[in-house]
This record gives structure tokens, C-alpha cells and sequence, in this order.
């Protein structure tokens, strides 16, 4: 492990059309951290999670991962270079099993060659015996053994999140981004995830990034957040001084005058 | 987190691709008993019967070869006839006897028209030569996506039926090339077949199966688990255009003609129904509906004209794949294997 970033971005900036969607955004992510990336909606949050991760190519700024430039680099190429991550509405392979799934995740790493795969070669069994044991163990860790053979489509929305970061975990990623993974669950389902989180953050130091709306899951969770706000990060810092911030507070509430008191 | 929560009920189980070791000796001992079949066909009924038998073995090498790219990849491509067009004329003109094709084929450059190759070479640069093709236009076509696809592909099929129908001096035009030698018998076809379904069976029970159907399943999820799309996709549509190509070699030496209609729109309906029909991506269901279509539409034919209603087994084909996708929308085996054939050719149970 070398001792750059794992992530380390600077000046992303996303614009469509006239519109500054992101503007200027920094992230210096590393090995074992766990930070937090808030803001109020239409902030620009998914957008500058999307330029991370290669989905939306940057309008400029550049991306170095782990050391390596891979500014403008395609979504698979960041995957590979060790930056996983979630989605906002789930997105699994429907139709394949949960170990399918978790082993699709894997395949990058691990899966054999098309030449290999083709012929049968000795090492297109020892790839898929590797994928099998890593997926299973993945499916072990995140608590679905059970329905390690279920249809992926078919699980519970909390277990599908769940199903979603075992993939993002099979590639052994550098970095996991979670965006809004606490969306749609219930309270003891984030309250499980809080923990599932940062069991992964501690037990294999992956440096996690995650986008949120639930304020108390961030505050509750990240050691550093950074608070984004018509696509500009207005503050950044531990949980306690970003909550104290003036900025953070009227990009949230208002100011005082504006607001409507409640009886 | 609870794990078993409001499961949804659902009929559709995973499609299963994680399996063990194993199963050659079961995969062995099927192929040498169909074999054994074919060479009792041959011997106890009629050369017609032997023919449609072949026409059969062909017709499912299609529809599983199109199981890969339309099933497992979720490309929705009606191409292969273009593909099979190529292939007959690449290996009708390397067959073709020598002496012949000088005067019948005018534009052919000289070396070529003194070549005259035996089958099998033909057939593999039958096949080389739609993967050429296939990779060429693959990057262009293939960021199209669902109808737009199969519109593009589509376009493809009268592309190519443009070119040969137009390219005389090499094709013979509209009148295409007759009296091919008859190299292909059933053995060839059942071969063939054979070699369709174990490579397709290999590819969808591996790491780039499931990473194919990741593709077809989410897309932006599969690209970004490290998998790259774009390069899957090409390489399904080559293995189609390659196995599509090779079958259309074999079927025009088995009739023994090959035209620029010979394969047609038609053709790609009739196997893309043996796919949606079998399930898409499943090789049992592509076998098995390949099998009854051949049959049902063969055994119509008798029937069409005593009665003078010609086009009738197009209706019932139609009539069948309507209550298919009505009464089992994902085909009759859905995306995997059967059960049982799983078990059988997965050898022993997983550790």
C-alpha cells in the first residue's frame, strides 16, 4: 500500500448547459477514513458522487486514485483501480442469485480469462473455485448466507442494500461511496447499517465516503463531514464543529426572518 | 438485519450458474447416446427424414448460439441471418468446383477462383469472416440499445441481401449459387451442435456469463462492479456472428443453394421466437423450442397445401409464442436450466 490518497480529488467541476451543477469540489479520502458528504436537496451531492465514480465525465478537475491520475477515466477502469460503490436506488442484478450477484462483484479480480473460459483450462477452475469461495464469504459476512441462492430481485429492500455492498466489497476496494445507502430503510434497519458500516470501515480499513440526507446517520457515523450547498462545499470538518457552522445552518434552515414559526 | 423479511413471492428462481466441477462424463454420455439416435435415424428412416433431422440440428445451433448474445447479454439482435448470408456465400465460393466458377463468377480474383477447399476450412473461415464483419460494425451498432438495436441489426439483414443481390460478378446476383456440393450430411449438423451448446454452455456457466448477464441486468451497475460492457457485448455479438455465420455455411451445403432471400427477415423472426419461447438465455429452452418449431412447422407443411392455406404454419408458430408469453413471459425454462439438467451435467454436489 502506497501512502497516497486513496481518493484524492481536486476542483471537480460539473456543468449542463449553463447550469453549475457542481462546482469546485475537493475530497482527500484516506486509507480508514470515514467521511460523510451532506447538504440540503439539489446541492449537488449525487452529482459530484457521479464524477467520482466516472459515471458523469467532469466538465474539469482531476481524480488521482491511490497515487494514479485517472481523470476522465471510464466506470469500470475506477472500479478496477479500487473505487466501489452503491446506488441511491438500488441497483442489483435482478434475476441472479444473492452469491451470483456478490460474485459478479468479484469478477474483475478474479474471473478467468475468455480464452480460458472457452477452452476449460486448468485455470478457468481454479478462477471460478476462487470466485466461489470469495463470494461465499462475502455472503457470510453480510449476513445472507441463508439466502445465499434467492433471487437477488425477490429480497427485502434492507437485505437488497445489503446484497449491493457485498458486491461493491467483493472487487476488495480501496474506497466504498455509499450513496444514501439508510434510503427507504427503517429506523433499526439504519440503525443495522450504522454498524454494518463501520464494521467494514474497521475491520478491513476501507475508506468509506458516504452521501446522506439523514443527518443523525452522518453525525452519528463519520469522523469527517463535508457539506455541500448549490453544488460548493460551504464547510468541512468533525461532526460537532459542521453542525455549529453558521453556513451549514442557513443553507439548512433558512435565515430566521424567512421562516415560518411553528405554534 | 433480519434476513428473511417479506420475501416477495415470486415464481422466477435465480438463474444459477455457480457450479462445481464436473459433468463431463454425464455431457459425454448424452452426446453418444444422441448419437446413437442419429445413426439409428439414418439407417431405419427415410432421406427426407434424415434431412429435417439435420435442418433441426442446425435450427437449434441458431437459436442457442443466439441464446448468447439475445439471452445472456440481452442484446436484442436480429442479425443472424446477415451473418449466416456471409458465411454461405465465404464458403459456397471457396467450395465451389473450380473449373466452374471462373466463367459463373467473372469479378473473383484469379487465386481464388482456382481454390476449391474441402468443407471444414471453409467453414472456419466462413465463420472468421462474420466475426470480421461482426467486429467491424459491433463498436457502432452495439451503443444502440433494445429496439433500436434490432432496427440497426435489421438493417443489416437487407444490407447484406443489397450486396449480394447487386455484386454479380462475385455473388451471381439474385440467381445466387446452385448445385453446391453437398458436403454437409446430419453428421456434420449434429456436430456442429454439439460444439454450439458446449461453448455456449461453458461461457453461461463461468465468471463472463455471469458478468454478461450483469450487463443485461443493470448495465451502469455491471460497469461500475469493474466490468466492462462495452468489450462484452462485442465479444457476444462476435461468438453469435462467428457460430451464425458457420451455421449458414453448413445449412447452404446441406440444400446445396444459397441466394440473397435464402436467409432472410423471416428467419431471424422464427429464431429469435425459438428464444423468447425456450426463455431467453436458457440452452435447454432454445433446444427444445428449436426442436418443436422445426417439427410443427415441417410437419404443417403437408397440411398447407392439401389445404391450399399457405402461411398456415407461420400463424400457429405466431399462435404459440403468443400463448407462451402469455401464459409464462419468461419463456418456458426462464433464464436458466432446468433442475434436472443442471444437476446432471454439474457432476458432483458443490463443497
Amino acid at each position: 500500500m502506497s501512502d497516497a490518497p486513496v481518493i484524492e480529488a481536486s476542483g471537480l467541476e460539473k456543468r449542463f448547459g449553463g447550469l453549475v451543477a457542481v462546482d469546485g469540489y475537493d475530497l482527500k479520502l484516506d486509507r480508514g477514513d470515514l467521511v460523510g458528504l451532506i447538504g440540503p436537496n439539489g446541492a449537488g451531492k449525487t452529482t459530484a458522487f457521479n464524477l467520482l465514480t466516472g459515471v458523469l465525465k467532469l466538465s474539469s478537475g482531476s481524480i488521482r486514485i491511490a497515487g494514479r491520475d485517472m481523470t476522465g477515466a471510464s466506470p469500470h477502469a475506477l472500479a478496477r483501480a479500487g473505487l466501489a460503490r452503491t446506488f441511491q436506488n438500488i441497483r442489483l442484478f435482478d434475476d441472479l442469485s444473492v452469491l451470483e450477484n456478490v460474485m459478479c462483484g468479484a469478477h474483475m479480480r478474479h474471473g478467468a480469462s475468455t480464452v480460458s473460459t472457452m477452452l476449460q483450462l486448468p485455470s478457468f477452475w481454479r478462477a471460478e473455485d476462487t470466485l466461489r469461495r470469495v463470494g461465499r464469504d462475502i455472503v457470510e459476512r453480510i449476513g445472507l448466507a441463508a439466502l445465499a441462492d434467492r433471487r437477488a430481485g425477490d429480497l427485502s429492500y434492507g437485505d437488497q442494500r445489503r446484497v449491493e455492498i457485498g458486491r461493491a466489497l467483493a472487487g476488495g476496494p480501496a474506497a466504498l461511496l455509499l450513496d444514501e445507502p439508510a434510503a427507504g430503510l427503517n429506523p433499526a434497519e439504519t440503525q443495522d447499517l450504522v454498524g454494518f458500516i463501520r464494521q467494514i470501515n474497521e475491520e478491513f480499513g476501507i475508506a468509506v465516503l458516504v452521501v446522506e440526507h439523514d443527518m443523525h446517520l452522518v453525525m452519528g457515523l463519520c469522523d469527517r463531514v463535508q457539506v455541500l450547498n448549490r453544488g460548493k462545499l460551504i464547510a468541512e470538518g468533525t461532526p460537532a464543529a459542521v453542525q455549529g457552522d453558521p453556513a451549514v445552518i442557513e443553507a439548512y434552515l433558512g435565515t430566521g426572518r424567512k421562516e415560518k414559526a411553528h405554534a | 438485519m433480519a434476513a428473511t423479511q417479506e420475501v416477495k413471492p415470486s415464481n422466477d428462481t435465480a438463474v444459477g450458474t455457480v457450479v462445481p466441477r464436473g459433468g463431463f462424463i454425464a455431457a459425454a454420455l448424452t452426446v453418444l447416446a444422441a448419437a446413437a439416435a442419429v445413426f439409428a435415424a439414418q439407417h431405419g428412416f427415410s432421406a427426407y427424414v434424415v434431412t429435417l433431422l439435420a435442418l433441426l440440428f442446425i435450427n437449434a445451433a441458431l437459436a442457442v448460439s443466439l441464446t448468447l448474445t439475445n439471452g445472456l447479454t440481452g442484446l436484442f439482435s436480429l442479425g443472424h441471418p446477415a451473418f449466416m448470408t456471409i458465411g454461405a456465400y465465404v464458403a459456397a465460393i471457396l467450395t465451389f468446383s473450380a473449373r466452374r466458377k471462373g466463367s459463373m463468377l467473372p469479378d473473383l480474383p484469379e487465386w481464388l477462383a482456382a481454390t476449391e477447399l474441402s468443407m471444414l476450412p471453409a467453414l472456419l473461415i466462413a465463420g472468421l469472416a462474420g466475426g470480421l464483419v461482426a467486429l467491424a460494425i459491433g463498436g457502432a451498432v452495439l451503443r444502440l440499445k433494445g429496439h433500436y438495436l434490432a432496427v440497426a441489426t435489421l438493417g443489416l439483414i437487407i444490407v447484406v441481401q443489397g450486396l449480394a443481390t447487386n455484386w454479380d460478378g462475385i455473388t451471381r446476383g439474385g440467381a445466387g449459387l446452385s448445385g453446391l456440393p453437398r458436403h454437409v450430411n446430419v453428421w456434420w449438423a449434429f456436430g456442429f451442435l454439439v460444439f454450439v451448446v458446449a461453448l455456449t454452455w461453458r461461457m453461461k456457466f463461468s465468471s463472463l456469463g455471469r458478468a454478461m448477464m450483469a450487463v443485461r441486468e443493470n448495465e451502469l451497475a455491471a460497469e461500475c462492479s469493474g466490468i466492462n460492457a462495452a468489450r462484452l457485448k462485442i465479444l457476444a455479438f462476435v461468438v453469435g456472428a462467428v457460430l451464425a455465420a458457420m451455421a449458414g455455411a453448413l445449412l447452404s451445403h446441406l440444400i446445396s443453394v444459397v441466394t440473397p432471400k435464402t436467409y432472410s427477415v423471416l428467419l431471424a423472426f422464427n429464431i429469435v421466437v425459438m428464444v423468447v419461447i425456450g426463455g431467453s438465455g436458457s440452452i435447454t429452452g432454445a433446444l427444445a423450442a428449436a426442436a418443436a418449431i422445426t417439427i410443427l412447422s415441417e410437419s404443417l407443411r403437408p397440411v398447407e397445401e392439401s389445404v391450399g392455406l399457405y402461411g398456415l404454419s407461420q400463424v400457429i408458430v405466431a399462435l404459440c409464442l403468443i400463448l407462451v408469453l402469455y401464459l409464462k413471459p419468461a419463456g418456458l425454462f426462464g433464464s436458466g436450466e432446468p433442475a434436472v439438467v443442471r444437476r446432471l451435467f454439474s457432476g458432483r454436489k458443490e463443497p
